[in-house]
């Protein structure tokens, strides 16, 4: 990948200048945080820190002040490690609202990828549901990634999807499923449509991935997008009641969470996991993952082979 | 909803455990000073089913009525709908058994003299006062602050044990005034088991003891001549 320095990568900004809304320009030239690793969406080139952020659960507060003011002060530490990729859905409650009021509060970073998903049938309603996300996020400019959410009604949304995209009123285009439903489904719509993206959920005991969606999103120049890397908080609650194994810390790792991540991140077709939490100090261990050495296949086996044992 | 069968009860859950007991108290602080109709109102409900006057059948079912649809608009509809998209669907259902128990308190008949047996009556008394008198002190009792207390007539758990209750110590027992009380105890207790948070089971056996008295036989309606 180019540094920001490379010409090439100052050419695509140029280029990009010419042809991109202005604040997704801003975002496209945010600057990467030294020794945080960055994939990029295979597409476009565009580099994302392979640490994101999720919104389910966590964020869907409410107007509970409490709630928000904890919600904003982790996407704060997200951006000050050097996140970009925040993702939502309208399915997540008032998550997109509370990303909104810390966005807005935090004086709309410039870095932001901001994804949201569909989810919802029918496409004047697709339509209007997206509006309505935007509004909740409180962005004036448009997203950066839109998926089809659990693939609901994807055949009358994609079309509509890609048509934003070749407007120049969104980036990416995607499509999501979460702990291995509809895996068939999903790839047949990977083979068809130039997808940007898919989200998937895949972790250390989830694994069914590996068959076929993860090879076929390399062969097919596809980003990844990982959901649920922690089962949604079971995996390391469960995790923590054994001690750290000897490899965490071949690659750096001091918290299971980073062990958890890291097995997920080292997989070369994934681009970004994305986990939820709600405190700082779990978003910074998170984000801690995308530094210093990975596994490779070999330790990656063993990683696997150690939690499935216990 | 596709492979409907890999879903489990967690994948349902939109929120955590310390968003939906702060909830209670945000709830407790919008709708205050309300707390002082809903708690006499309840105090009442409990002095009708003792004292049992003759037009107390008719207004503890008028009471129960006006709990269901508070309960429907302010906590449901103005209160968690903020963290549940399915909260609409509750509230739609809890107006409906308010109209229901506002229809029964047009038909119902004077207070029975003995219309089930003294075990009936226990388990109806025993879940109509601690609905109205235990339940909010719950949340205290696990070691949560007060403000996040439960009252019958504004939370939909109390509101649906004190009607269990109140339904085996009435006259009639139609049986669709029922369906929707123990269909929240159901929906309740599995959200609470889903949060890891202990009340559960208090609902979850609200429900099988109410069940059990529905389901137990009648006293004979003694008969003149």
């Amino acid at each position: 990948m180019p540094s920001p320095a490379d010409p090439t990568r100052r050419q695509w900004l140029l280029g990009a200048a010419a042809a991109w809304p202005s604040g997704l320009l801003h975002a496209a030239a945010a600057q990467t945080v030294p020794g945080l690793l960055t994939r990029p969406i295979p597409s476009t080139g565009d580099a994302l820190p392979v640490v994101g952020l999720g919104s389910w659960v966590t964020f869907n507060v409410g107007d509970d002040p409490q709630g928000r003011a904890a919600a904003t002060a982790v996407v704060r530490a997200f951006f000050a490690a050097g996140g970009r990729l925040i993702d939502s859905s309208p399915m997540y409650g008032s998550a997109q609202a509370v990303i909104g009021q810390a966005l807005t509060q935090l004086g709309r970073p410039a870095a932001l990828y901001a994804a949201d998903k569909v989810w919802v049938s029918g496409a004047e309603r697709g339509r209007s549901q997206i509006a309505t996300s935007r509004q909740h996020w409180q962005l004036q400019r448009p997203f950066d990634l839109l998926q089809v959410h659990n693939l609901l009604d994807w055949e009358t949304h994609l079309p509509h999807l890609f048509e934003m995209k070749a407007a120049g009123q969104l980036r990416h285009v995607g499509i999501t499923t979460s702990e291995g439903r509809r895996h068939r489904a999903f790839a047949t719509i990977m083979e068809r449509h130039p997808l940007d993206c898919v989200q998937l959920s895949y972790n250390l005991l989830d694994r069914e991935a590996e068959q076929r969606l993860l090879p076929l999103a390399r062969e097919r120049n596809i980003a990844v997008l990982v959901n649920r890397p922690f089962r949604q908080g079971a995996l390391l609650a469960a995790l923590q009641r054994h001690p750290l194994p000897g490899l965490a810390a071949e690659i750096g790792c001091r918290h299971w969470a980073q062990v958890a991540l890291k097995f997920v991140l080292s997989h070369p077709a994934v681009t970004c996991a994305i986990p939820a939490t709600s405190q700082v100090a779990h978003l910074q261990q998170n984000m801690e993952a995308a530094r210093g050495p990975m596994p490779d296949a070999a330790l990656r086996r063993r990683m696997a082979e150690h939690v499935a044992a216990l | 909803m596709s492979e409907w069968w890999t879903y489990r009860l967690e994948d349902f859950l939109m929120f955590s455990p310390a968003t939906y007991q702060r909830m209670f108290a945000l709830y407790n602080a919008q709708v205050w000073p309300a707390q002082w109709v809903a708690l006499p109102l309840g105090l009442w409900l409990l002095w009708l089913a003792a004292q049992r006057p003759a037009w107390g059948a008719r207004m503890a079912c008028t009471i129960l009525a006006l709990a269901w649809a508070c309960t429907a608009w302010a906590f449901h509809a103005q209160r968690y709908a903020s963290v549940h998209t399915a909260a609409p669907w509750f509230a739609a259902a809890f107006m409906a058994q308010a109209l229901l128990l506002a229809g029964a308190a047009r038909t119902t008949g004077a207070w029975p003299r003995r219309a089930s047996p003294a075990w009936a009556r226990g388990i109806g008394w025993g879940l109509l006062a601690p609905a109205v008198l235990l339940w909010p002190a719950v949340a205290m009792l696990l070691g949560r602050p007060w403000q996040q207390a439960a009252l019958f007539g504004l939370t939909p758990d109390a509101t649906a044990v004190a009607t269990l209750g109140l339904l085996l110590l009435l006259p009639a027992r139609a049986p669709w005034l029922w369906a929707l009380p123990l269909l929240w105890c159901a929906i309740s207790a599995a959200t609470l088991w889903t949060l890891a948070m202990p009340e559960w089971w208090l609902l979850a056996m609200a429900a099988a003891l109410a069940l059990t008295g529905a389901m137990g036989p009648r006293c004979r309606m003694p008969t003149h001549g």
